[in-house]
């Protein structure tokens, strides 16, 4: 094989599409970290869920765009739910304890869409306006994944103007430092969670729904895609926004690359990765001690 | 996971059962009351959809045996076990099969890891295993004994018969996209060799690790390469996965996309686009019953037990397998490995897909190889995937030699 120029950049474009979705996954992760101190295990099943409800979505309306709105406001929603009756009940005990709640729930909503779209999950398609290749010029790419890219560009743009430009990003902010002084400030810091806790699950549903044309949509699909997602927030840093960005696109892009020259190790390679970073920076590329403790 | 039991079926057994306590004297009930057959299977994993076809079938198998009256009153009793695709596990399974629940044979397995960890214990305990998943090594000798029996086609023969249909039509550059196990391997080995005869050539030969969701960072040197042919060496949702971003990177522009399996549960949960124009190799597809009669009985009786439903390739093989064995017992009169194994040897069937039978150096089922083309228009009904291009009868020269494998005695 001959490493062209234009096979190696082929190869960088691949790996940032690759990135972004580990992207938009480790941001969900990352901002209920950061926030409430859980470690959500069930964020791989709810981009699972994610992928079937944007499926099932875009059976019923027949529009991928109607989709790629309902589905995070639906998977959201069951966020709201799992945060008020299950997870609020643990807060102020050990990390574990959400920890191993959110693990037994990924296995519920893995059983739960066994039973409702049956084991061998259901075919999905890629919208008609995003079929085909583009030429980049150095080689033929998925318009999808351009499209993946963009969106993915447009929603932690937004989120970065929600989070550091409005008033309700504020408080989040505040509460993510000090949620002693937000609450003594008159603020119902319980209802700034449970938002938060919705938002990081409607961009893990988000995330599916967004990465479903890419791959078949089954209830196990979500599993690896968890420890992937994990990969990227501990290389970002836990609870780190920009962490979470910066780090899912090397992520890919080192994943990408090692495929090329070795595609035996890729799967290694990011591994490799996250053991490095966490030597010359044990909290992550833009973690702050005392996280995990 | 709890296995679904079809009411009828219960109550139908139990009034078997009951009839056969009234009927038959106490003697040969305390003799041989069941006919126990563990059926390790993957209930759980990627391969879980063609595992619980495979358990559907093996149980109409079963429900037909115990139907015509079993054997000297002993009915047949399926006990399906959960091997979680995972070979340490197959062979715990088996073990408490054999050891525990005493079962009589074990049918079943769906990897080829698998099927070589349940192979090892059943030798060992000289308990025949009848394998319903694909392998070369099974057949080998050193993996093989007197109690190995082969139901599922192996990657030697699929992968030729495959190649024999697709280089002289597609190309002599080829690359391989391989899960970087047993099966992928042999699937690899097997197109290469049957490919010397026609002068190809592998451009290159790419390992993925099993399992994976995403094959878009093997894509673009694939692109470059432009080879005539991309052999997919994967299976279940891996093929799925690969074949469908393999579209979405416009390989199939200037390269026509071959699979060793191409499975009918693959294609179904992968849907039309993705394998538009994939070509495969199968053991079995449903529509085989127009020109073939016992494809038209056992798919009748298929989809009266299940709604309507039609057998996948696997699926018949659970069918095959059990059938098989339980046709073995009759034979020889007796449950004992031994005589039941001679039996088989001896077995010349017709279960589900034209005539069969075991070759005597190493128990490979001798059988036809479907070459099928997936359909993206024109389907009658969601079952309708497959457009049959060429059926490949049994021949014995299509397997490896018995010297090859090592068999000293080659009849």
């Amino acid at each position: 094989m001959e490493l062209t120029p234009q096979l190696v950049s082929l190869q960088l474009v691949t790996g940032v599409a690759l990135g972004a979705v580990y992207a938009l996954l480790a941001i969900g992760l990352s901002l209920i970290f950061g926030m409430l101190g859980v470690v959500n295990f069930a964020h791989g099943a709810l981009f699972m869920v994610g992928a079937f409800l944007g499926m099932y979505f875009l059976g019923l309306t027949g529009n991928f765009w109607f989709s790629l709105v309902l589905t995070p406001l639906a998977v959201g929603a069951i966020g709201l739910v799992i945060e008020r009756l299950l997870v609020r009940p643990l807060y102020g005990r050990g990390i574990d304890y959400p920890l191993l709640l959110t693990f037994g729930l990924s296995w519920v909503l893995i059983e739960a869409m066994r039973v409702a779209f049956g084991i061998e999950g259901i075919p999905s398609s890629t919208p008609p306006a995003l079929r085909g290749s583009v030429d980049l010029g150095v080689g033929y790419f998925p318009l999808y994944r351009l499209f993946l890219i963009g969106a993915t560009a447009a929603i932690v743009t937004l989120l970065w103007l929600f989070i550091e430009k409005t008033r309700y990003g504020l408080i989040i902010r505040a509460g993510s430092r000090d949620p002693e002084i937000v609450r003594v400030l008159g603020i119902d810091i319980s209802r700034v969670w449970l938002a938060v806790f919705g938002i990081g699950c409607a961009i893990a549903g988000l995330s599916g729904v967004l990465a479903a044309p890419t791959r078949a949509v089954n209830p196990e699909m979500g599993i690896p895609v968890l420890a992937e997602s994990f990969v990227v927030t501990v290389v970002g840093g836990m609870g780190s926004l920009p962490g979470a960005v910066v780090a899912g696109l090397l992520v890919g892009i080192v994943f990408a690359l090692t495929s090329l020259v070795a595609p035996d190790l890729a799967e290694l390679s990011i591994f490799v990765l996250m053991a490095l970073v966490l030597l010359i920076r044990p909290y992550g590329l833009f973690g702050k001690a005392g996280y995990m403790g | 996971m709890t296995r679904p039991i079809d009411p009828k079926r219960r109550r139908l057994l139990a009034a078997g059962a009951g009839t056969a306590l009234l009927g038959v004297p106490a003697f040969v009930r305390s003799q041989a009351a069941t006919v126990k057959i563990g059926f390790p299977v993957p209930l759980t994993g990627a391969f879980s959809a063609e595992a619980q076809d495979q358990v559907r079938a093996a149980e109409l198998a079963v429900k037909e045996w115990n139907d015509a009256g079993g054997w000297n009153g002993a009915k047949c009793e399926l006990l399906v076990r959960d091997d979680k695709l995972n070979p340490g596990e197959a062979a715990t399974r088996t073990l408490e099969l054999i050891e525990k629940d005493k079962v009589n044979f074990v049918v079943g397995s769906l990897s080829a890891a698998t099927q070589l960890s349940i192979n090892a214990v059943c030798r060992d305990r000289k308990i025949i295993f009848n394998s319903i998943s694909q392998s070369d090594t099974i057949n080998e000798a050193k993996d093989w004994s007197l109690y190995t029996f082969h139901e599922a086609l192996n990657p030697h023969m699929t992968a030729g018969a495959v190649a024999r249909y697709a280089f002289p039509k597609f190309g002599k550059k080829v690359v391989y996209l391989t899960a970087d196990y047993a099966y992928g391997h042999e699937m690899v080995r097997g197109f290469q060799r049957a490919g010397r005869a026609f002068g190809t050539e592998t451009v290159a030969d790419i390992r993925h690790p099993i399992g994976t969701a995403d094959y878009s960072a093997f894509l673009p040197r694939i692109q470059q390469a432009k080879p005539d042919v991309l052999v997919l060496c994967n299976f279940g949702r891996d093929l799925v996965n690969s074949a469908k971003q393999a579209t979405d990177f416009g390989i199939k522009q200037s390269t026509k996309i071959i699979t060793p399996v191409l499975l009918f549960t693959s294609r179904l949960a992968g849907g039309p686009d993705a394998f538009e124009g994939v070509m495969g190799g199968t053991s079995y597809y449903w529509a085989m019953e127009d020109k073939i009669a016992s494809a038209k009985a056992f798919n009748d009786k298929f989809r009266k037990a299940y709604g309507g439903a039609v057998p996948s390739d696997y699926g018949a093989l659970g069918y095959a397998g059990i059938r098989s064995v339980l046709q073995a017992v009759k034979n020889a009169n007796a449950v004992e490995s031994q005589p039941v194994a001679i039996a088989l040897r001896q077995l010349k069937y017709d279960w589900y897909k034209g005539p069969q039978f075991y070759r005597k150096c190493d128990h490979q089922s001798v059988q036809s190889i479907i070459i099928v083309e997936s359909k993206s228009k024109g389907m009658k009904d969601k079952n309708d995937v497959f457009n049959v291009l060429h059926i490949e009868p049994a021949d014995e020269k299509n397997l490896r030699t018995c010297d090859e494998l090592g068999h000293k005695v080659s009849t």
